[in-house]
């Protein structure tokens, strides 16, 4: 079967986050108040073939730690989407 | 004569300038495609600075894959002198051949301009011609130049004399305002600043020339 994967990457805890920062310093200039902990980072979208919606998911965690992510400094989330008709 | 290889990936851009700064020196040296994978007959490696890959991903994600990075590796654990600038030292990051990683900048901002550095080890193929304490002023020249590592990293680092330049005033967020390290052995060192464009007083400054001639007067494998 074909999953649709999408893999979040994203800065671990206690690492400055400077793009963050700035998008949410920039918010209050617009009329945006009350808004905090903004996080910036990357987001994956893939096709995956795979037996069973676990080994889609393995597969996109296994590739997002070794390739996608630097786990030294992020952390990556690899999720279902939707089921895509390949 | 030692003989170097600088390594090229695709948009590697300070090859030239590498490959001119130790030649300057007298050693011999030579470009090396990123898909060699072999590296016999040389007594040192560069990874020269650059956007690799397009720095697709992040700097040194995608170049750590190429082909010669296997042999960069083994070349390592031989005890042969590796030197990656800029791009290089995340390149070597990425690869786990030096700890830690390089974030983007504190400030968001391209920074280039020459900064003072310390020379705080002399414990490396980098800078065992220099002398503990002395003051280089050598260029920056990235984005992503912000040191980053875990705290028992960073400890360790420090315990181990690994960290062989400090800035003299941070200018990215550098953690411990180091601008370059060393692995345990002192034989693969990495540093964002760029030795080889400061070989000349009349292009500002030829502090550069210590830390290269320390690197291509290392004639054997560094064994302890």
């Amino acid at each position: 079967m074909n999953f649709f994967v999408v893999v979040e990457v994203t800065l671990r805890h206690g690492i400055a986050d400077p793009e963050g920062a700035t998008i949410e310093r920039a918010l209050p200039a617009l009329g945006f108040t009350g808004v905090s902990n903004v996080q910036a980072g990357k987001s994956f979208r893939m096709n995956i073939e795979a037996e069973n919606e676990d080994a889609a998911l393995e597969k996109a965690t296994a590739l997002a730690e070794r390739l996608l992510s630097n786990p030294v400094i992020e952390d990556a989330v690899a999720r279902l989407a939707e089921v895509h008709a390949s | 004569m030692t003989r170097v290889a600088v390594v090229v990936f695709p948009g590697s851009n300070c090859e030239y300038d590498a490959l001119a700064g130790v030649t300057s020196l007298g050693a011999q040296a030579e470009l090396v495609w990123h898909t060699t994978k072999d590296l016999a007959g040389f007594d040192g490696v560069i990874l020269p600075g650059g956007f690799a890959h397009g720095d697709y991903l992040r700097p040194g994600a995608l170049a750590r894959f190429s082909p010669i990075m296997d042999a960069v590796a083994r070349f390592a654990d031989e005890g042969g002198a590796v030197l990656g600038i800029c791009n290089g030292f995340q390149v070597l990051t990425e690869a786990g051949l030096l700890p830690g990683a390089l974030q983007k900048n504190a400030g968001l901002k391209f920074l280039c301009r020459p900064t003072a550095l310390e020379v705080t080890s002399t414990d490396s193929v980098l800078t065992s011609r220099a002398s503990l304490g002395q003051e280089l002023v050598i260029p920056i020249n990235h984005f992503s130049g912000a040191y980053v590592c875990d705290d028992e990293t960073f400890e360790r680092l420090q315990a181990r004399g690994q960290v062989i330049l400090r800035y003299r005033e941070n200018p990215n967020g550098s953690r411990g305002d180091i601008a370059g390290l060393a692995n345990e052995r002192g034989n693969v060192v990495g540093l964002m600043p760029h030795p080889e464009r400061a070989m000349s007083t009349l292009l500002g400054s030829a502090d550069g020339r210590v830390l290269l001639e320390s690197f291509v007067g290392v004639r054997e494998r560094v064994t302890s």
